[in-house]
């Protein structure tokens, strides 16, 4: 196993964490704040990633298309949640997966009849292109750069609102009771609705940053919408400093785990037998993490203090 | 505990009369499109063993498990990889199904009851993902693509269930031994207490009663039940693959049993027929069932609480 290669993957399993910490942030507070458990926030990221494209083809310009996918995404954040989510907020759990999960299959189809069920493709802006030399010997693309850098700078960002500003404060304090906020004379459903479009806006977000890269295709959301479900309950729920922590912690296990395990086994079994294993474990890495974490602690590594 | 009066939505006649529909559709299939009927209606019933499974840990026990498909899975495999082996006795490949979905609800029940709520709901979800992957990464028994069986399961030695109606006749006996089975156990002592745990775990706790054997021991039965359809899944398709585990068919499981009505049993078999002749009937009109579906999902759950049985019993109920 060769250096360079350790440090390439490395830098992409930081690549999948930002993107798994966009996604993740809004789903836990959404989930945090509001009890609610929302699988269609996998979508928002598919939606964003289609808007980017078709945008982008619109207007020929990456950033001008980003700019304009973006209030489009919160738009429609904010649309699904005056239309359905908000009457859910006070059922059980179990009508909130079914309920969202009629949205999934409704609008993987939907984007499927618009944009076709053929892959788009987004040309990686000019300006971005190509790669760059770390140190000798290691060259990486710039665009993934980019989207590790703008990862992180929303997290910076987000850190701050969360922990600076007042409308952060009132959303640690939702949840960690939201009915008190709301005796407090707290226009809580109105709060409901800024932490439900923005986490909507941050999913699609991501979905733009990386359509570059990715296929942007139909159902492109649901596996890593399981990805950011482990992120937030090994972080622990209504956490976003423990959504980050999880998400580079996943993004890594799970990159590095899919190329270097099979060589790692090797050391102790016989080659045939370890890469079988190697390639049989790897993908199971972070749902094994993920139980071994809830097994020791069973609210997560930074349960928001109730 | 209001006393209802029993009504043909109640509990003795109405399974009947849905047992008696799958007994006699055979013969009506028989003036039609046969084998379509047929194949169509075994789908069903194996489906609604699958879901009665799955409402005796969520219905009765309120336990949200999002990784059922595995046990699906799990049972199919069992005969996938038992035949690929050469062995094709139901009298082996039945017990085999069986054992290795018990083993794996044991382990990954003692894990998961440890937790509650959401993260119960999640753990769960991971297992299934892991036994979901674990399929994929089985190269000699097809990886992603699955695996084509050499032909269904033998009956000591005899291919007497390759007719389509003979087996058809199995399946359904299949699903009124697992519908007897979970109705003999909801009302038994053990039920009342996994009732009792989903209603007030304190106060069960403060009983005397161990909760966790009780709940381990539902999601074991439920998961060999689960792993039963499995077994019949495979036959039935005569094919295996690793989408049988995926996530999204965990949810379906989820929908047919809410579709149908939570904690009644048959209110399961009902949601399993009503979501896969659903199924079939829209994507006849249009491939693009799934944006009516989706939606009319969202509807069920936002107006017609109880699913269809509560939606039925409520016309029950104002017509007497």
């Amino acid at each position: 196993m060769s250096l360079t290669l350790l440090y390439v993957q490395t830098l992409n399993g930081l690549q999948l964490g930002v993107l798994l910490f966009l996604i993740a942030a809004g789903l836990t507070l959404v989930f945090g704040v509001m009890d609610f458990i929302n699988l269609a926030h996998g979508v928002q990221y598919m939606i964003g990633a289609y808007l980017a494209a078709m945008f982008t083809a619109m207007t020929g310009n990456f950033f001008l298309g980003l700019a304009l996918a973006l209030p489009s995404a919160l738009a429609f954040g904010l649309l699904l949640e005056f239309l359905v989510f908000r009457h859910l907020y006070d059922r059980d759990h179990l009508d909130q997966v079914l309920a969202t999960f009629g949205i999934i299959l409704a609008l993987n189809q939907g984007v499927k009849v618009i944009w076709g069920a053929a892959p788009l493709s987004v040309p990686i802006p000019d300006s971005l292109t190509g790669a760059i030399v770390l140190m000798p010997g290691l060259l990486y693309p710039v665009w993934r750069l980019v989207i590790i850098g703008s990862g992180l700078a929303v997290a910076v960002l987000l850190g701050l609102l969360v922990t600076k500003t007042r409308i952060g404060m009132l959303v640690r304090a939702g949840a960690t009771n939201a009915p008190m906020v709301s005796a407090l004379g707290v226009d809580i459903g109105k709060l409901f609705m800024i932490v439900f479009g923005f986490g909507a806006m941050l999913a699609g977000f991501a979905g733009a940053m990386v359509a570059p890269i990715l296929s942007v295709e139909p159902g492109m959301g649901d596996n890593l919408l399981i990805l950011t479900f482990v992120v937030i309950v090994i972080g622990g729920i209504g956490s976003v400093r423990g959504a980050f922590i999880a998400a580079i912690l996943v993004g890594l296990v799970d990159t590095l785990g899919r190329s270097f395990g099979p060589t790692l086994l090797k050391a102790v079994m016989d080659p045939a037998a370890a890469s079988q294993t190697g390639r049989a474990l790897a993908p199971m890495l972070i749902y094994i993490l993920m139980a071994a974490v809830l097994f020791f602690r069973p609210a997560g590594l930074f349960p928001a203090k109730k | 505990m209001m006393v209802k009066r029993e009504t043909i939505f109640g509990r003795e006649a109405f399974p009947l009369v849905i047992f008696a529909v799958f007994a006699l559709m055979p013969i009506a299939a028989s003036f039609g499109a046969e084998n379509y009927l047929l194949s169509m209606v075994t789908r069903v019933m194996i489906f609604a063993i699958a879901a009665i499974s799955l409402d005796l840990i969520l219905g009765y026990g309120a336990l949200v498990s999002f990784g059922h498909a595995a046990f699906l899975g799990i049972g199919a495999y069992a005969v996938g990889m038992l035949s690929a082996h050469g062995v094709k006795d139901a009298a082996i490949q039945l017990p085999a199904a069986l054992l290795a979905s018990a083993t794996f609800a044991a382990i990954t029940g003692a894990l998961s009851l440890r937790t509650k709520g959401v993260y119960f709901i999640m753990i769960t979800l991971a297992f299934g993902q892991m036994a979901f992957f674990l399929a994929v990464s089985l190269a000699s028994y097809g990886g992603d693509d699955g695996m084509t069986l050499s032909g269904r399961t033998q009956l000591f030695g005899t291919d007497w269930i390759k007719r389509d109606r003979h087996f058809y006749y199995v399946v359904l006996a299949f699903l009124i031994g697992t519908y007897a089975l979970c109705r003999s156990l909801v009302v038994s002592r053990f039920g009342r207490v996994i009732r009792g745990a989903r209603e007030n775990p304190q106060r069960m706790a403060a009983i005397g009663y161990s909760l966790f054997r009780f709940q381990l021991a539902i999601y074991v039965i439920a998961g060999t039940l689960c792993g039963l359809a499995g077994f019949l899944l495979a036959n039935q398709s005569e094919f295996i693959s690793p989408a049988y585990m995926t996530w999204q068919r965990s949810g379906e499981l989820i929908v047919m049993v809410v579709l149908g009505g939570l904690g009644s049993l048959h209110g399961a078999v009902i949601g399993a027929a009503a979501f896969l002749l659903l199924e079939e009937w829209l994507s006849g009109f249009t491939e693009h069932w799934k944006l009516i579906f989706g939606p009319f999902l969202v509807v069920v759950v936002l107006f017609a609480r109880g699913g269809l049985m509560g939606a039925l019993k409520r016309l029950g109920g104002r017509g007497a």
